[in-house]
């Protein structure tokens, strides 16, 4: 079991001449918590949706757990996967996005059991036991009847994270989890995550939160311009930068 | 608003619009001089609407009306959303043909398209089905196939799926685009995140300008009435061609059309406090409920609701 659960060799990927990724090698261990941190355009988020094949990648390789990302090797043949195996895949992989992205015409409850009953086939009653688990950790019990728009931010971004570990992923995408939040929710949300890097989730977290990334981080990657700069701990990266842009964005933000 | 004791509450005098009571008073006159004119012009012959009201043949002719109304609504709205999918969809073809469709059936009108249907044996006198280029299996003649029932479905119901299409498709684009990703994130497929999470949200924009199609559509199959298919405007014609009695037969079908129009108006308000579900804190009040208010408002000026949660619950000032 050492392969590491998300690998990256020259991972490039543009949007018309816009080059956004240009050859990103990384990897991420099992039960890491693996921070991305860039200025905005940098292409971390980017690089986050190609793992979950939101996007698709130009050239290079990416694979989750051993298994290509969007593609199916026979032989030296790549196959492009069909949309129904691509979403298989995507199953196992949970993503939590900036702008919660919750079902606004579902309850919290039927949010978070939509997918568990639609794509894993479980019953009603096995979901809802599961999802009220879920709802107990992220602090949200009480809260299984109302609508997103009746929560706050904070909260809503909580449901989303339950929402996600309701389909029993195997790795963890946060898309700027915190950013669209008022400051005094940020830390209820950080709570949770935290939470779940101590109960051994392997987490990618692209990341304006330096203090999170310190705390809780595994390792850190600073990203600019669609290259990796500079890759290490947490805490040598954000104390003791070696590249001048990574000196320079650290300034800025810390 | 405190909540702490009874703040006394301002009193003041309100500002006087003498213009609101000149222009009540213009337009109460003009509705007097109106009825005035219905109840004493002999012409109306209230006698007549009254006896024709409720005749058998009016009655199979409303009866008629909205049977083509319903199933050619609803062969719209399924061959409209299917269009609007088609037409967003990344295949080429589907989309091609798409708008293609809509851009014919809205192109050319509904009254040439039905007489086109009726007369359809002119182009194509027997319809069989079999092997493409080859062998055929049954045939029909296609005057037997084609009744005036089956004509006005056609003409009514491909025409207003183009329309239903284009509603749809603004529906569909209406729905933020993270709903798709975090549905998709979810491993949910494409049919799944179109039927579960696109299409309930997109209703909320499909709704209302549905609710007018239909309205629509109910005055439209006034039209099938030429190809000789015995719906409200049809069977009203045969009676007055009878007795000559034109303008109070058209009066019976205008008060059935009114009617019919003005239930669907009342289902679509129902329909469209449904899927409002999740997007607003408070439903909107129904009929009855601000009838209720309404009243007791009138008996106890000024309404001065205890607290402004009781407020937000009756649907309240907006």
């Amino acid at each position: 079991m050492n392969t590491p659960m998300v690998k990256s060799e020259g991972v490039h990927k543009s949007f018309g001449s816009l080059q956004v990724l240009k050859g990103i090698d990384l990897e991420v261990l099992r039960g890491e918590v693996f921070c991305l941190v860039g200025p905005s355009g940098s292409g971390k988020s980017t690089f986050l949706r190609c793992i979950n094949h939101l996007e698709k990648i130009d050239s290079g390789r990416l694979s989750v757990d051993g298994e290509l990302v969007g593609y199916r090797q026979h032989g030296d043949k790549l196959y492009e996967l069909k949309d129904r195996d691509a979403a298989k895949k995507r199953r196992e992989i949970g993503m939590v996005f900036q702008r919660f992205n919750l079902f606004p015409h579902m309850t919290v409850m039927q949010n978070i059991i939509e997918a568990p009953i639609r794509v894993r086939g479980e019953s009603a009653a096995v979901a809802r036991v599961r999802a009220e688990r879920l709802l107990e950790r992220v602090g949200l019990a009480d809260k299984a009847n109302s609508y997103p728009r009746q929560l706050s931010g904070g909260q809503q971004q909580r449901v989303a994270i339950a929402r996600a570990l309701a389909m029993e992923p195997k790795l963890m995408l946060f898309d700027e989890p915190t950013s669209a939040l008022d400051p005094e929710l940020v830390g209820e949300v950080l709570d949770v995550m935290r939470q779940l890097a101590v109960d051994g989730m392997t987490m990618i977290v692209v990341t304006h939160e330096m203090g999170f990334a310190r705390e809780v981080g595994d390792s850190l990657v600073f990203m600019d311009d669609g290259v990796v700069v500079e890759k290490g701990h947490p805490r040598d990266v954000l104390t003791n930068p070696q590249h001048e842009r990574t000196k320079a964005f650290l300034s800025k933000v810390l | 608003m405190t909540d702490q004791g009874n703040p006394e509450s301002i009193k003041a005098i309100p500002v006087r619009h003498p213009g609101r009571w000149i222009a009540t008073f213009v337009i109460f006159v003009l509705v007097a001089m109106f009825i005035n004119m219905a109840l004493t012009n002999p012409n109306f012959e209230w006698g007549v609407i009254g006896e024709y009201l409720f005749n058998n043949k009016i009655l199979e002719g409303v009866w008629a009306t909205v049977w083509i109304t319903i199933v050619a609504m609803l062969a719209g709205i399924l061959l409209g959303v299917v269009l609007s999918v088609m037409r967003l969809s990344p295949n080429p073809l589907l989309s091609n043909v798409a708008s293609g469709y809509i851009w014919f059936f809205r192109g050319t009108p509904v009254l040439v398209q039905l007489i086109f249907w009726f007369n359809l044996a002119v182009l194509v006198p027997h319809i069989s089905i079999g092997i493409p280029f080859g062998p055929t299996f049954v045939s029909w003649d296609t005057n037997s196939v084609i009744t005036p029932f089956v004509a006005a479905l056609l003409g009514l119901g491909l025409n207003e799926a183009a329309y239903m299409a284009e509603i749809s498709r603004a529906g569909i684009q209406s729905v933020d685009e993270g709903q798709v990703e975090a549905s998709s994130a979810l491993g949910m497929s494409r049919t799944q995140t179109m039927r579960r999470i696109v299409l309930p949200q997109a209703m909320r924009v499909i709704i209302p300008p549905t609710g007018n199609e239909v309205i629509s559509m109910l005055k439209t199959t006034s039209l099938v009435s030429v190809v000789a298919m015995p719906e409200l405007l049809y069977n009203t014609q045969q009676i007055y061609a009878r007795t000559y009695q034109t303008i109070p037969l058209l009066i019976v079908a205008s008060i059935w059309y009114l009617f019919l129009t003005s239930l669907l108006t009342i289902g679509q308000f129902y329909i469209e406090r449904h899927y409002g579900k999740g997007s607003t804190n408070t439903q909107a009040p129904t009929f009855f409920q601000r009838l209720r208010r309404n009243v007791f408002r009138f008996h106890d000026v000024p309404p001065t609701p205890p607290s402004s949660t009781l407020l937000d619950a009756n649907g309240g000032v907006r």
